[in-house]
């Protein structure tokens, strides 16, 4: 695995050196390419995930995999929980995330699931501020395609996603609505919302 | 003709509020929170009792080609409004895609139970009067929630009773049309609520707040599909503002 990842580093930084001297930009920063590159390693993990035919729950274990994988989940969980993140203790953060990281994969997991029968393709990237936008297209036969994006970011010293657009609906602004509904209607209580979330989903 | 009178009826006290200047970048306009909330317990009621057990019994009698068929009419008739609609946006590329389709899809599509258009690469390009006030520049207006259509706007909700009264389906054809209307309509619906089960049911039943999750998910997705402006809203930048402040 390591020799792997080494190789691939430096495969893709070969790729990415004409264009990184172009720019002028600091050798060690996410280009467009590798952010499009990240992306096609997740579809590609999701599209096998969507034709196994598994069952529902092997089918959300296999994402939530893919999710630890590539998506940076700690800035998720933090951003999801809002300013009730500044309060919360190193041990309540780190239960919260682990238990958010559940929640999405069953919640996430079940709506990719109705791709089921389609392939999901990276179709364009493009920086925005200090990260990037992939956009994929995900055909599914006898509808329209659905326009999927993932924001890309190397801020966390990995390259990884930090939301994901459904036709639209942004996930981060969903689940910050979402889990500050569930932190009002328990009085702020966040070891009680810690506990609701590791069965929600 | 009394349900033109009541359409535009409905039109006229809706175009008001349609008028009333927001901001579509903070969110969301809800000024009618607590009737909306009435509204959205009614509907959801009426999907658990109703419109939820149907849609399970629709999905699980027909098999997928001929819900697929079903559709297919549903939208097929659908078109003469789209090419209207296309036509006061000064979208003539659309109207022309549109009229294609419809041609095609009612002859060799066998009154639109194929979609042949889309196997030769004339794709949906759905629209509707809510679109064409956004693109004379009408604002969003205030969300709305509908008893039995759902989610809207006060811009949407005006565009829906004009497309009622516009359709020429509704005006033009025959009666046998219109039932044929009606009744694909409603398959459809039915259709989609089944195919779409799980994210229905998390946004319903899944959620703390589903009348939140509802208008959330109405706005931005709605907002995309139109596109422009409303549609540019900046992205969070977790890493720079992790609190979301």
């Amino acid at each position: 695995m390591a020799s792997n990842s080494t190789r691939r580093h430096v495969l893709a930084g070969l790729t990415s050196a004409g264009a990184l001297l172009a720019m002028g930009a600091p050798a060690q920063a996410l280009t467009t390419q590798q952010a499009s590159a990240l992306i096609g390693k997740v579809v590609d993990e999701v599209n096998t995930v969507i034709s196994s035919g598994q069952s529902q729950d092997r089918m959300i274990a296999a994402f939530e995999k893919i999710f630890a994988r590539y998506a940076d989940v700690p800035i998720i969980a933090r951003s999801a929980l809002g300013v009730a993140a500044r309060s919360a203790s190193s041990p309540q953060m780190n239960a919260f995330t682990e238990a958010f990281q559940g929640y999405m994969a069953r919640k996430y997991g079940k709506r990719f699931r109705e791709f089921q029968g389609g392939k999901i393709e990276v179709s364009s990237a493009k920086q925005v501020k200090s990260f990037f936008e992939v956009s994929t297209t995900v055909r599914v036969p006898g509808s329209a395609p659905y326009d999927v994006k993932f924001l890309v970011s190397d801020k966390s010293g990995k390259d990884l996603f930090f939301n994901l657009i459904i036709e639209g609906i942004n996930m981060l602004a969903s689940e910050r609505e979402e889990i500050g509904a569930m932190l009002d209607s328990r009085k702020g209580n966040l070891d009680l919302l810690i506990r609701d979330l590791k069965t929600a989903g | 003709m009394p349900r033109l009178l009541q359409a535009l009826a409905l039109v006229s006290g809706l175009f008001l509020a349609a008028c009333s200047q927001t901001d579509p970048t903070a969110g969301y306009n809800d000024p009618l929170e607590s009737a909306n909330r009435g509204v959205h317990a009614f509907n959801k009621g009426l999907d658990t009792a109703i419109v939820r057990p149907a849609s399970k019994a629709y999905g699980t009698v027909l098999p997928k080609p001929v819900r697929q068929g079903v559709s297919n009419i549903a939208s097929n008739l659908g078109e003469p409004s789209n090419v209207i609609n296309n036509v006061m946006q000064g979208r003539l590329a659309n109207a022309a895609h549109n009229t294609v389709r419809f041609v095609a899809n009612s002859t060799i599509g066998l009154a639109g139970t194929f979609d042949v258009a889309t196997a030769i690469g004339l794709e949906e390009r759905d629209t509707d009067f809510g679109e064409t006030l956004h693109v004379w520049g009408a604002q969003e207006g205030a969300y709305l929630e509908l008893p039995l259509l759902g989610p809207s706007t006060s811009r949407d909700a005006v565009g829906t009773a004009v497309d009622f009264v516009l359709n020429p389906v509704e005006t033009m054809f025959h009666d046998d049309v219109r039932k044929v209307q009606t009744a694909t309509n409603i398959g459809s619906r039915l259709g989609d609520r089944n195919d779409f089960s799980n994210t229905v049911d998390s946004i319903l039943y899944d959620s703390e707040d589903s009348y939140a999750q509802t208008r959330l998910t109405y706005l931005q997705n709605r907002r995309f599909k139109l596109g422009g402006s409303e549609a540019e809203v900046p992205y969070i930048d977790p890493y720079e503002d992790p609190y979301g402040q």
